[in-house]
């Protein structure tokens, strides 16, 4: 099964606003505008490489974001990859 | 070129050179009181030529080109030569600053802080920038407000200010004693004027200011204002820069400043009265 982390710390630039979070991707110039979940998957990816169902019962635990399907979480898990976010291992 | 000329706005200094001498002509005498480019070396160079020699006597059309160009941009006869003299300038700006980040945007000052103004088209930026300076704001720029990404000070670049259509009147109304330009009928904005910024504009061309807030005026609707939050402030500043992907981080940095620290509003409104009382009700209460 795939696992997941979050792009090295040094790639990327955090700041959350408001409801929204921008993300400055180092490696690509380019900026992202996210919504929840996606600041919180990239924070339960800093430490460790996890796969989808323990990444999905790690954001309930933490964030209380409970009501993610596996299948969505590995979709946009693949678009965060795609976009230099995330890496696949 | 035949003819040439140079000039300063704010921290830019541009060279003008043309095939034909009413262009030069018409630069030097609407920014007769603009200080010459730092130690006389100017950022960016406008040229205005003849596609072919002939076409300078014959049809004359004017193509801009210069440091940087638009390679599709379309001709403008010799009598809208102060207009092609302005696009290029504008298009410089555009395309080639580098060192501050370049929103598009109204500026006007007061106390040492400055209030921008961005939107649309026809949102009115320019016509209200000028109204505030006639009610004694100071004008810092009616198209480009640079954000300096090393301390988040606002620069001015106080070029002629460009009204167009139904502004005309109104300005020439408001400012009856001000230093107009000729006026220009069917540029592709319709026609123009230019406005002289003020004395007290252009003499303080060189001192930033702090922003303080940051306005989405719109034009034709009933006076209403929201709070824009930051990260709408932040996509939508974005896509008023034309510089913001070309200084990576720097611009990033810049924006974030600006967008967390600044306060800002959107403002319908159905006339220009309305705008102006509700832009001092707003600046008083920051």
């Amino acid at each position: 099964m795939n696992r997941y982390r979050a792009a090295a710390p040094a790639t990327l630039r955090i700041v959350p606003l408001d409801a929204l979070t921008l993300i400055y991707h180092r490696a690509s110039g380019i900026t992202h505008i996210v919504d929840s979940p996606v600041p919180e998957i990239l924070e339960a990816l800093a430490g460790e490489a996890l796969a989808v169902p323990v990444l999905l019962a790690r954001l309930a635990e933490r964030f209380e974001l409970a009501d993610g399907e596996a299948e969505a979480l590995a979709a946009r898990l693949d678009e965060l990859a795609a976009a230099g976010l995330v890496e696949r291992l | 070129m035949r003819h040439a000329t140079a000039l300063r706005i704010g921290p830019v200094g541009f060279r003008l050179g043309s095939d034909w001498p009413g262009p030069v002509a018409a630069i030097d005498d609407l920014y007769a009181g603009y200080p010459q480019p730092l130690d006389g070396i100017p950022d960016f160079t406008v040229r205005l030529f003849a596609a072919r020699p002939w076409r300078r006597w014959l049809r004359p059309s004017v193509h801009i080109g210069g440091d940087y160009v638009l390679p599709d941009a379309a001709p403008l006869p010799l009598a809208l030569g102060l207009i092609a003299a302005e696009m290029g300038m504008n298009l410089q700006m555009a395309l080639g600053q580098r060192r501050y980040l370049l929103l598009h945007a109204s500026a006007v000052e007061r106390d040492g802080r400055a209030l921008l103004m961005t939107g649309i088209s026809g949102a009115g930026k320019s016509t209200l920038a000028a109204l505030l300076m006639a009610r004694g704001w100071r004008l810092m720029g009616d198209e480009f407000a640079l954000v300096d990404p090393e301390t988040g000070l606002v620069h001015a670049f106080p070029r002629l200010i460009s009204l167009k259509n139904e502004a005309i009147p109104v300005m020439e109304a408001a400012l009856p004693g001000a230093r107009f330009g000729p006026r220009l009928e069917g540029t592709p904005k319709g026609t123009i004027r230019h406005l002289v910024p003020d004395a007290g504009s252009l003499a303080a061309m060189d001192a930033p200011a702090v922003p303080a807030l940051i306005l989405f005026p719109r034009y034709g609707f009933a006076t209403e204002t929201r709070e824009v939050l930051p990260s709408e402030t932040f996509l939508w500043l974005t896509q008023a820069s034309t510089n913001y992907v070309a200084l990576a981080e720097r611009g990033f940095d810049a924006l974030t400043r600006l967008v967390t620290q600044v306060p800002a509003r959107a403002l319908d409104y159905p006339d220009t009265d309305s705008a102006i009382a509700e832009v001092e009700r707003l600046w008083a209460s920051l």
